[in-house]
């Protein structure tokens, strides 16, 4: 088993599946021609040709609604956004075009395709190039979002994504693409839907995903010379979630706290928390608290993003209230 | 310069009071006027305010704590000023509030090593979950929060409940003194604990601490029981016409006047009759007091007091039973001002409305005489021949023989009957 | 109306700016046009059930039988149905929220159109879609689509998936005057010209983007949109059904052979409101005479009569049958069940076991 990067991983996922069903194709800005704009796509061209790797203007509007036509009509697109902080302005072809017309149309038309790309900040981007949209897309019936966090799920995950018969929004990240693991080289598939418990402990449970499992993982590994154990689960799906697994963790810990790049308000962290608040109600020996940005877009200097950005500092504060060590 | 805060005497009677509650902490700057500490006395819980402004440069006692009148509590001055000098001898019985002294430089190390792993590092302010952790940090340790409920996690709750664990024996833990899960586990591992709870009675004898106000009570009715001799007079009173004055005069709904309103007035205009119950024994002298100050006895949690309506004679039933009801309030609430107990010059105690037919009641110094008062009693009576319903009341007065002769308490009830009787006389 | 008033805003006010001129019918004859006589009768029962179902359907609307919008296409018949004439059966069909006339056009029984305007489970969209979304994904008819422009590159991608699986099918995408002012046909033409998708995009210019006419919405003309693209175009009277069908024979000919989309702007009117609560204040009742005149089914009518096809006794027996067919569509429609409860929660996800949030 080799080591490989994130994107390598990505490349994989999509290559294998391109080649096992012709209906794949990828569109996006940068995919074809320049090798992709991360370099996920390098080297697609070449082997699949540009009928299936295709150069998009830059009109995230058009080819998103193009990628959603075409899922209608029995194709099955990736659509890549050089970051999802773009597909804003092609919003509504992914919340009102995929995600409803299966259910506005009586079930009579299935929009099997992707929407993949980088999500959330990426150091000192600004405001626009920085935000995490997991929570808005799982806000809306009819989508499937994925937040990978490592290249091993991330190609398990996105195999899956691409065979799944829904529109699955899949979300990377840039500072993670460059990022290696050992990468099984036979098929595997991750299914859609399962967490996993990425570090054991009994003390308190870290709910985590994409980027904030790595944050997640340096405070468990700085509470453990603490004597903290702390289990972390990366939910991996954002919708469907996990949620089992968490309640089984905190019936362990009895305690909680959820890591989310997101803003605090409504975002998954919230979600969570009210759902294991809900479901998980007798077995919480301290409230459930969250570390997340701040409720202010990303700022630019240097010294107000660190400030703004969740860090494992943030964390062991939060696991140390709900352990009662201060 | 700095300036030592003594225990102010707070009430005629303390010789000592308990820091109920710090409203300040070291460094914190006050200024005149601002109310530092609230301080438990044998009588209510009063304020103690700062006379000068500055800081709070140090704390003796922690809460809790006694002060001996006159001992010290804190030290006020300027930031940095030399207070070696006024810490003195004291400084040994000083009791360092060490948590908060000590918390701090724990708080340090973490933070210090966390940094040194994250190193972009971050301030606390940041976080709204780490300020929630500072407010954590100045808890008191009760498990009650101010409505009473009990603070309790959800799954210690759970635990105490499948357990049958009564959670008011439980002292939590957690922050504002939530019970959380260790204190569960930890009151399982008391032998016996589950069968405590079940059988709810205590295991073990338990000594209560006795509160300010109960060593007052103690020492002063000792010393007066068996100080001060007692002898006692019982007389039955009619208060048929008593119910039937009550009965018009509450008619109109403006006002409520009690039974007892009756007796304090019958009692005050008594005693303008007979000056030698209204005395005290002053050992060389006895004095007759210019004034007539009935006091009222009135229970409150941790024993009782007895607020004085002043005056009393020179004032009408509305206005007995308004200060009445407003006193009785203040002693419940322990709002009570040392001017509202001190000075009476009799004192009448009832317990009629328990249903108690009689009882003696001690002296409450320097009084010369107490009068007990029972509930009023539906009897058969015979007048003209007849047997007839009556309704009855005993009161038993209680007097210092050093001071009053049982003739003259005896003049003094047959005062009270005849008023109590005919109350249209206590109108005139 | 009142005469106009210069602006001192920005969009120029008054209310007599005319909707839309209509460019001169084709000359040809059904004959002409390959037409056999049964096909222009059908063509005729296709238009008067449009027609008769939309004015009955304002009739149970008005009588509270069911909610929502309605938006009528009376008067912009003849687009539908020749368009329809002119296509393949297998060829693609995407359309906006006024959508009735389409999809009846394109073979949704009335029956199943009236019950998915009742919200009933035997509509066509099984009670799920309303009137602003008949869908008939079997004969092709991709639904009608309520957010304005937002479909136009669903056309293209529809397109698309025809041309990478090369099949050589049209899609036609059709959108009401006021869709041009969207971004989304700007996104939309570059990429279907820059890649050659064979997608026609009609614009079916009625004069008013609901109550604003086109003279007060969009600067300059409707079908230049394609200039910058170099989209071919064309202007036709879409009061006119044969050419309709004329203009669509050729142009479904020329994207099949070329794969190259087509911008036609089909100028036409429609009779009723932009929906139900519409009192029409922003046009002139002589105008609606005007373009009363040119009804297509009253034209089509005369043809037929004018060339002996058929006498007025056999289209009243159509129109009767036609009338009937209507009415037992309302009574199957009252009578059928909403969805069962267990629907809500059905059609969301492909699979049905998906764990909803609950």
């Amino acid at each position: 088993m080799a080591e490989k990067q994130f994107r390598e991983a990505l490349r994989e996922a999509m290559t294998e599946e391109m080649r096992r069903d012709e209906r794949v194709f990828i569109m996006g800005e940068e995919v074809a021609e320049y090798d992709g704009a991360y370099k996920v796509t390098q080297g697609m061209l070449a082997e699949f040709g540009g009928r299936r790797v295709i150069d998009t203007p830059i009109s995230e509007l058009g080819f998103a609604g193009v990628g959603v036509g075409a899922a209608m009509n029995g194709m099955r697109p990736i659509v890549e956004f050089m970051t999802f902080n773009f597909a804003v302005v092609g919003i509504d072809q992914i919340i009102n075009n995929a995600a409803k017309i299966r259910s506005m149309s009586g079930g009579q038309v299935n929009i099997p395709m992707v929407f993949r790309g980088p999500n959330a900040s990426a150091g000192q981007l600004g405001a626009t190039h920085s935000v995490a949209f997991e929570s808005l897309y799982a806000h809306f019936p009819g989508l499937i979002t994925i937040f990978a966090a490592d290249p091993y799920d991330a190609k398990g995950l996105l195999k899956s994504a691409i065979r799944d018969d829904n529109p699955v929004i899949f979300l990377e990240s840039e500072q993670t693409y460059g990022m290696k693991q050992e990468v099984p080289d036979e098929e595997y598939l991750i299914p859609i839907g399962k967490g996993v418990i990425k570090r054991d402990g009994s003390d308190v449970t870290l709910v985590a995903h994409g980027k904030m499992v790595h944050v997640a993982q340096m405070a468990a590994k700085e509470l453990e010379k603490d004597g903290i154990e702390a289990e972390i689960i990366d939910p991996r799906t954002i919708k469907p979630f996990d949620i089992d697994l968490v309640i089984e963790s905190v019936k362990k810990t009895n305690r909680l706290v959820i890591v989310d790049e997101s803003h605090p308000f409504g975002g998954v962290a919230a979600e969570v928390g009210f759902q294991i608040q809900r479901d998980a109600f007798d077995y919480l020996d301290a409230p459930i608290l969250r570390v997340t940005v701040p409720d202010v877009p990303a700022p630019f200097a240097r010294n107000l993003f660190d400030l703004w950005f969740p860090s494992p500092k943030n964390v062991i504060d939060a696991v140390n209230t709900v352990t009662y060590r201060k | 310069m700095a300036i030592v805060i003594d225990m102010p005497k707070l009430s005629d009677t303390m010789e000592e009071g308990v820091i109920a509650k710090w409203n300040v902490k070291e460094g914190d700057e006050v200024k005149t006027g601002d109310i530092i500490a609230e301080v438990e006395t044998d009588k209510a819980t009063m304020e103690v305010e700062a006379f000068d402004p500055g800081t709070i440069l140090k704390i003796f006692v922690k809460e809790g704590d006694a002060v001996p009148l006159g001992g010290k509590m804190a030290i006020i001055g300027k930031p940095d000023e030399d207070i070696s000098d006024l810490l003195g001898d004291d400084d040994g019985k000083a009791e360092p509030v060490s948590k908060e002294e000590k918390e701090p430089v724990e708080k340090e190390t973490l933070e210090s090593e966390a940094e040194a792993e994250e190193t972009k590092g971050k301030p606390d302010e940041f976080d709204p979950e780490a300020e929630d952790a500072k407010a954590d940090k100045v808890s008191d340790k009760k498990s009650t929060s101010d409505d009473g409920k009990i603070k309790i996690s959800p799954l210690a709750k759970k635990m105490a409940k499948d357990k049958g664990i009564e959670l008011s024996n439980i002292q939590g833990s957690g922050p504002q003194g939530r019970i959380i899960k260790k204190d569960i586990e930890e009151y399982k591992e008391t032998p016996g604990a589950q069968q405590q709870a079940a059988m709810k009675r205590p295991e073990k004898d338990e000594d209560v601490q006795v509160s300010q106000m109960r060593k007052v009570i103690a020492k002063r009715l000792a010393e007066s029981k068996f100080g001060s001799p007692h002898f006692y007079e019982t007389i039955d009173i009619d208060m048929k016409k008593a119910i039937e004055a009550r009965e018009g005069m509450n008619a109109s709904g403006e006002v409520k006047i009690s039974f007892n309103d009756f007796v304090v007035k019958a009692c005050a205009m008594a005693l303008r009759k007979h000056p030698k119950v209204n005395s005290s024994w002053m050992g060389d002298v006895m004095r007759r007091h210019a004034g007539i100050h009935v006091a009222v006895a009135v229970a409150v949690d941790e024993g009782l007091l007895t607020p004085v309506i002043r005056d009393t004679d020179l004032k009408g039933f509305v206005q007995i039973s308004a200060e009445t009801k407003e006193l009785a309030g203040k002693a419940r609430d322990k709002k009570l001002q040392p001017e509202e107990w001190e000075g009476s010059t009799f004192t009448v105690s009832n317990l009629g409305m328990f249903g108690i037919e009689e009882f003696t009641a001690i002296i409450n110094p320097p009084n010369a005489c107490i009068l007990a008062v029972g509930a009023i009693r539906d009897v058969p009576v015979i007048e003209d021949g007849q047997v007839v319903p009556g309704k009855r009341m005993k009161v038993t007065l209680s007097s210092d023989h050093r001071i009053v002769d049982g003739a003259t308490s005896a003049q003094f009830l047959k005062t009270v009957r005849e008023l109590l009787e005919n109350p249209v006389n206590m109108l005139l | 109306m009142g005469k106009k008033t210069e602006a001192a805003g920005f969009t120029p006010t008054g209310a007599v700016y005319k909707s839309t001129k209509l460019p001169k019918p084709t000359k040809k004859t059904h004959k002409s046009l390959g037409i056999k006589k049964d096909e222009l009768l059908g063509l005729f029962e296709c238009m008067y059930r449009q027609r008769r179902f939309e004015e009955r359907a304002a009739q149970m609307y008005q009588k509270g039988k069911f909610g929502g919008f309605l938006h009528l296409y009376i008067g912009q018949e003849a687009l539908s149905s020749g368009l329809n004439h002119a296509l393949n059966a297998d060829d693609d069909i995407i359309t906006a929220y006024r959508d009735h006339g389409m999809g009846l056009a394109r073979g949704i029984p009335t029956k199943a159109g009236m019950a998915e305007l009742f919200g009933k489970k035997t509509g066509c969209s099984n009670g799920k879609g309303g009137s602003m979304h008949f869908f008939d994904v079997e004969k092709h008819f991709w639904g009608g689509h309520a957010i304005v422009g937002a479909h136009l590159p669903l056309g293209a991608g529809i397109a698309m998936a025809n041309k990478l699986r090369d099949e050589k099918k049209v899609t036609v995408c059709l959108f009401g005057d006021g869709a041009v002012d969207q971004g989304s046909l700007n996104e939309s033409f570059n990429i279907a010209q820059l890649w050659k998708l064979p997608v026609v995009y009609v614009i079916e210019n009625n004069g008013y983007s609901m109550g604003t006419s086109v003279a007060r919405h969009s600067a300059g003309e409707l079908v230049d949109r394609a200039l910058p693209y170099g989209m071919k175009h064309d202007i036709i009277n879409g009061m006119d059904l044969f050419t309709v069908i004329e203009k669509f024979q050729q142009v479904a000919e020329e994207v099949r052979n070329d794969s190259l989309p087509h911008l036609i702007e089909v100028r036409t009117y429609r009779y009723r409101g932009h929906s139900m609560s519409d009192p029409g204040n922003y046009r002139s009742k002589e105008e609606m005479q005007e373009f009363k005149t040119f009804d297509p089914i009253e034209r089509l009518k005369t043809y037929i009569l004018e060339n002996n096809i058929a006498d007025e006794k056999k289209l009243e027996g159509i129109s009767e049958e036609i009338d009937k067919e209507i009415l037992e569509a309302i009574k199957f429609a009252e009578e059928s069940d909403f969805p069962d409860d267990e629907e809500l929660y059905k059609h969301i996800y492909a699979d049905d076991d998906f764990p909803y949030l609950k």
